[in-house]
């Protein structure tokens, strides 16, 4: 989980503010600021299918950068993070049908009520850890799942419910193209926001939460309130998350929000990895794209003489399942720090290039 | 009150208890000899049920065959299982240790759908007669077959791990890793082992269940149902597995009889033992009969 920033010779910090940057090189700042400003421009460049995918990047980014902060920075475990996105789904069509708040305001909302009930379910995490902490966060998923079935003055039941489309100043975001601005302003806004909180007291709690549970409490860490909190802010992510799916879809149901959607919000982590801002957002871009590199692959297949076995080409939906599985073993045994780690192995193998040895 | 439907439904939870605690000895045991939480659980009694089946159908071996052949399959499969995928997870941190299985859980359920499909399949008849009353009770003969089962596998487990020198390996493994690898004790062995055990164990388990409800992926989600019975019990105590599973099979009939003569909330019988567990957390943060974890800076 830990990860040694290489700097480049000569780029040395005098200060602790200089050591507490959010951009660890002025390069990698102005890359940065330029991806976003080219980001802003993408729906003039690339197709519509291209779009969704972005938002899609953008929604799933904000909710596992929350188990991020949870897990990989806390050190604590959660298998209902898909419950909590879907709780702010519903919490944010719910605000908006019934007390009829204007979506963007419903937004947030939805990520605090989120907040409310992660922190709920949080509470024995003030006595457990590791393992029973995993299987009571596994009873969560399966308890909220159950209450989305039930609960229909909330969740619509089993019809599900609708959600309105971003409205702002009597313009309707319902477009994929105009959504696509909402969805990268939000990703953009939590993901600064989440550097910052690294970067603060709290952040550094964390840390040493996460680290030697015992020596923090020692050195005057409150554990349970910091527990605590983790798992607030890793629910308000999620609520958001959920909430920026629902408006974008404008239907939610509950199906989608199963024990299945937390593992892969966990292989995102994983993939990308833990304790890793960027390495979150890489993990994502890897899971989004994974399904579609598969359907493309099997899509050539087809066309070859030798490879259109119908086996293969029915079975697609349980080969993309089954890639997951294998994605996620494969990383933990090969590379269990992520694609962060192999970024900045890759990284300075350029820059020592001739010498390295 | 319906008295009469409350015992029958006591009598089945128990059954059905019964077969929890021999899955939840399973997860133990592997836990307790190897520091590895096993999702992948349910999955061992699929592959189990699903090559049984497989075996029958369309080799037409006789059911005792067929069985026997499956659970040798099945150790040799967890061996390999363990010696492949989670060998190279020892050391490594609890959260990557879950998620391997986790893994393994997604790979091998949806490798099971993709091979035999999603619609159930139903065994050959192996007995004769379908139920029988005891004490005025209907009991199926599988349920009674799966009573048996779960009672010898119980006693061979004791006996295994009270008077045979792997079971003495296994226990000092459990007890002192580094102090049993100094003595001699092949510790890779006994990984091996304990892993070949559960998916054998897991395997009789999941084609007696599947001979009373046929064969299907949603044997996979007994994996996690004893989750509950097996925290109910503190994750390493064997007996501790055996009361938490007894505890949650009639808690769940229980709860379902309650739900559909007063409460009327429905899906009471796959939750209520979700709420049981956070409850029991919260007072007890280590189960029923776990041990608790003293730590030292």
């Amino acid at each position: 989980m830990s990860s040694l920033s290489m700097r480049p010779c000569g780029d040395f910090r005098t200060s602790y503010k200089q050591d507490n940057t959010i951009f660890e090189t002025k390069t990698i700042r102005w890359v940065t600021i330029f991806t976003i400003i080219a980001l802003c421009f993408a729906p003039l460049v690339v197709d519509g299918y291209f779009i969704t995918l972005l938002i899609q990047i953008s929604y799933l980014g904000i909710a596992a950068l929350g188990l991020n902060i949870l897990v990989g920075y806390t050190g604590q475990i959660s298998l209902g993070h898909g419950a909590f996105f879907g709780f702010g789904a519903f919490a944010s069509a719910w605000l908006n049908i019934s007390f009829e708040i204007p979506v963007f305001i419903c937004i947030p909302l939805a990520g605090f009520l989120t907040m409310g009930v992660g922190m709920m379910f949080g509470a024995p995490a003030a006595r457990i850890k590791g393992l029973y902490l995993a299987i009571a966060t596994l009873a969560s998923q399966f308890i909220i799942e159950d209450f989305f079935a039930r609960a229909e003055w909330f969740s619509g039941g089993a019809a599900g419910s609708m959600a309105d489309p971003v409205n702002l100043f009597g313009f309707a975001f319902d477009t994929d193209e105009s959504f696509y601005y909402i969805a990268l302003f939000a990703l953009v806004f939590m993901f600064i926001w989440g550097c910052n909180l690294m970067r603060s007291r709290d952040g550094r709690a964390f840390v040493a939460v996460r680290d030697h549970y015992l020596s923090a409490e020692i050195m005057g860490v409150k554990l349970n309130k910091y527990r605590l909190l983790s798992f607030g802010i890793s629910s308000f992510y999620a609520g958001i998350g959920g909430a920026l799916y629902a408006h974008y879809l404008g239907y939610v149901s509950a199906e989608g929000f199963t024990i299945m959607m937390s593992i892969q919000f966990l292989a995102m982590i994983i993939i990308g990895g833990l304790g890793s801002i960027k390495g979150t957002l890489m993990g994502v871009i890897f899971m989004v794209f994974l399904p579609e590199v598969l359907e493309s692959g099997v899509g050539l297949m087809k066309m070859t003489d030798w490879g259109n076995i119908p086996m293969v080409i029915d079975g697609l939906a349980y080969i993309k399942e089954m890639a997951i599985g294998l994605v996620i073993i494969g990383f933990l045994i090969f590379e269990p720090e992520g694609l962060a780690h192999r970024w900045t192995q890759i990284k300075n193998y350029w820059k020592f290039y001739p010498f390295a040895y | 009150m319906n008295f009469e439907l409350l015992t029958q439904l006591i009598v089945n939870g128990l059954i059905v208890g019964l077969l929890y605690g021999v899955i939840g000895m399973c997860f133990v045991l592997v836990y307790k000899s190897t520091q590895i939480v096993n999702f992948a659980q349910g999955e061992f009694l699929l592959i189990g049920a699903w090559v049984c089946w497989a075996s029958l159908i369309y080799l037409e071996l006789p059911f005792f065959l067929g069985f026997l052949l499956s659970l040798v399959f099945m150790a040799g499969f967890g061996v390999l299982l363990q010696m492949i995928v989670l060998r190279p997870m020892i050391g490594e941190p609890i959260i990557s240790v879950i998620m391997v299985t986790i893994g393994l859980s997604i790979f091998f359920q949806s490798l099971m759908k993709w091979i035999f499909g999603v619609s159930p399949q139903s065994y050959p008849k192996v007995f004769d007669t379908e139920s029988i009353s005891i004490l005025g009770l209907n009991v199926e003969m599988a349920y009674l077959m799966s009573t048996v089962i779960a009672l010898i596998i119980m006693v061979a487990f004791f006996l295994f791990f009270k008077h045979s020198k792997h079971g003495l390996a296994m226990r000092a493994t459990a007890f002192d890793q580094q102090a049993s690898q100094s003595l001699g004790v092949s510790v890779k062995h006994v990984f091996a082992m304990s892993w070949g055990i559960a998916a054998t164990v897991s395997a009789t388990a999941g084609i007696v269940l599947g001979m009373v409800n046929g064969v299907s992926d949603s044997l996979s989600i007994m994996g996690i149902k004893v989750f509950p019975a097996v925290i109910l019990g503190g994750l390493d105590s064997i007996v501790g597995a055996i009361v938490g599973g007894l505890i949650i099979g009639v808690l769940e009939n229980v709860a379902e009889f309650f739900d559909s003569q007063y409460l009327h909330i429905g899906n009471m019988y796959d939750i209520a033992p979700f709420y049981v567990l956070l409850i029991i957390l919260w007072f007890k943060p280590y189960g029923l009969f776990g041990t608790q974890d003293i730590e030292r800076i």
